[in-house]
């Protein structure tokens, strides 16, 4: 196998007339952070969701792990070790915190579905205190580290974070920074789509930046950032 | 788990549940205590009321494997109840069986119906769904109306075999203790559902099928499962019906009390959990019968909705609802 887990070729999607997506191409390294950074309608969310399979994909193709991704639905993708975390947080609220992350223990297959692997996964995100609360006693930080804790059940070669940090404040933004690095050093790797340009910036080894459904730069985050066309995108002329 | 291993947790662990085989042993043991006080009463009433009540307790259970645990609503639940009836009548007619073996064939004939409806309407979410459940109890009632085999819109008459089995009294009895085991059967099946792997990923596509999926749960297949037995239950619930009336017609078949008590009891009861469904089924009918013996057989849908409007304003979550500060 080579060291590329993540390959996208030539990635589109279109939703009616609108193109969201169009020949996006990508390789992601195994153990690498990636940054995935871009206006808002820039298609960082429906790139995921095609990665995911929540969306299928008009054109271009994803290989993970060599494998090609077409035809897979996102629980056997999940299954692969393709997991992800959403935007704002899902989490099962008619399920205890424990509950919630026995779900992706039981039905991932890449791992024991006991009550200690969910609490191993909880300890591991700081939430084995809450582990028998709903998820509504919950708070916004503690909902993303829950997002956080389902994904890393699934132990996963490949981990997307979603805007984990979007609406948090400062201290909050560097306990999920934290907790993202801890799981990096594991061996995991991840792809981080963030607003929060400190997060990014210093979470990701490189950047790879979408406007309007295209790359436009993919390279170092001090390059990347530095180029007029990024700049234009975020600031405007 | 001990707290060495893992930190100490500011609340209580939940209390142990009961084992598998002490649920089953605590089931049976009251099945047996009912039959045996009914005996005692020694009334064909009873046994009616007890059977009319029971009978509910198997539909409102299977009901709530799909509309409670994985949160689709079903409104063809009269389909289901009908079809298990109608296949006791079909079958008892062509090949002479039995209510027992009936019932073995009701169980499949709903088990394929559920599949079948699952197949055609599970991509379909929310009312979408539940309208195309309601389409599938009005073809099911065309079909039946004009099958003139199992009676049309006539009608069948089903006479109760004159030998009463394995020594019970009456008929009555006997149809009594087959829908109580029947009860039985489906609280365990409901219980043992709940705290298997399969009721944990009924209950994350139930709360959200798009965070579900990418935990890993396969959904549209739990879904089937769901449906096939939830349409067999429902089918066993109804297969007992002609031999309890000893007449059968479409439209009381199929008719509307079926379909919203089947929903009407879980809600009452309460959805999240197997005994939910049990107490708002043994609250409802046997507060319909009380009323169809008081006052008459027209009150029994006014007191449902009456019930359920309350229900929905104080308790949202039913009566175990009520009882569990935590959910």
């Amino acid at each position: 196998m080579s060291d590329v887990v993540l390959r996208a070729h030539a990635v589109g999607k279109r939703f009616g007339g609108f193109t969201a997506l169009s020949g996006i191409d990508l390789e992601v390294r195994a153990g690498e952070r990636l940054g995935l950074i871009g206006p808002n309608g820039s298609g960082k969310s429906t790139f995921t969701n095609c990665l995911a399979g929540a969306f299928p994909s008009h054109d271009g193709s994803f290989t993970f792990k060599d494998a090609p991704l077409a035809g897979l639905k996102p629980h056997q993708r999940a299954r692969q070790g393709l997991a992800r975390t959403f935007q704002l947080p899902r989490p099962f609220r008619g399920l205890t915190v424990a509950e919630n992350v026995r779900v992706p223990l039981s039905f991932g297959g890449r791992g024991a579905a006991t009550m200690e692997s969910a609490m191993a996964c909880l300890e591991s995100v700081d939430l084995a205190g809450k582990a028998h609360r709903m998820p509504k006693e919950l708070t916004q930080v503690e909902l993303r580290r829950l997002e956080l804790a389902r994904a890393t059940a699934l132990q996963p070669e490949l981990l997307i974070v979603d805007e984990a940090m979007a609406g948090l404040s400062h201290t909050e933004v560097d306990q999920i920074l934290a907790l993202l690095f801890r799981l990096n050093e594991g061996g995991t790797t991840i792809i981080m789509i963030e607003h929060v340009m400190r997060a990014v910036t210093e979470f990701s080894q490189r950047l790879a930046v979408l406007v309007a459904g295209r790359k436009i730069a993919d390279g170092p985050p001090a390059d990347v950032l530095a180029l007029p066309a990024v700049e234009e995108a975020y600031l405007g002329r | 788990m001990s707290d060495a291993i893992i930190p100490a947790l500011p609340r209580p662990a939940p209390p142990r549940r009961l084992g598998h085989a002490g649920f089953w042993l605590a089931a049976a043991a009251a099945a047996a205590i009912l039959i045996l006080a009914l005996r005692g009463m020694g009334s064909e009433y009873a046994y009616f009321a007890a059977t009319f009540v029971l009978q509910y307790v198997v539909l409102a259970t299977a009901w709530n494997i799909l509309g409670g645990y994985a949160g689709y609503v079903n409104f063809g639940a009269a389909a289901f109840f009908a079809a298990g009836a109608y296949t006791t009548v079909a079958v008892g007619k062509a090949f002479g069986l039995g209510l027992l073996p009936c019932i073995g064939i009701a169980a499949m004939v709903g088990g394929a119906l559920g599949l079948g409806t699952g197949i055609l309407t599970l991509r379909l979410r929310g009312a979408y769904f539940a309208i195309a459940t309601l389409c599938l109890s009005v073809v099911l009632q065309t079909f039946i109306v004009n099958w003139s085999y199992v009676g049309g819109s006539r009608g069948a008459y089903i006479l109760r075999p004159r030998d009463v089995p394995f020594g019970f009294d009456s008929y009555g009895g006997y149809l009594c203790a087959v829908v109580l085991v029947l009860a039985a059967a489906a609280i365990a099946i409901a219980r043992s559902i709940e705290v298997s792997r399969l009721g944990l990923g009924l209950a994350a596509l139930r709360d959200d099928e798009a965070a579900a999926e990418a935990a890993g749960v396969p959904t549209l297949r739990l879904k089937l499962i769901a449906t096939s037995i939830s349409g067999a239950m429902m089918a066993v619930a109804g297969a007992p019906l002609p031999y309890l009336g000893s007449y059968i017609e479409p439209t009381s078949a199929f008719g509307l009390s079926y379909a919203v008590n089947a929903i009407a009891m879980p809600l009452i009861g309460g959805t999240a959990s197997w005994a939910g469904p049990l107490i708002g089924a043994v609250l409802l009918s046997s507060l319909q019968q009380a009323a169809t013996v008081t006052i008459s057989s027209a009150a029994n849908l006014l007191i449902v909705g009456v019930v359920l409007v309350v229900f929905v304003c104080v308790a949202p979550r039913g009566i175990i609802g009520l009882f569990r500060r935590r959910r």
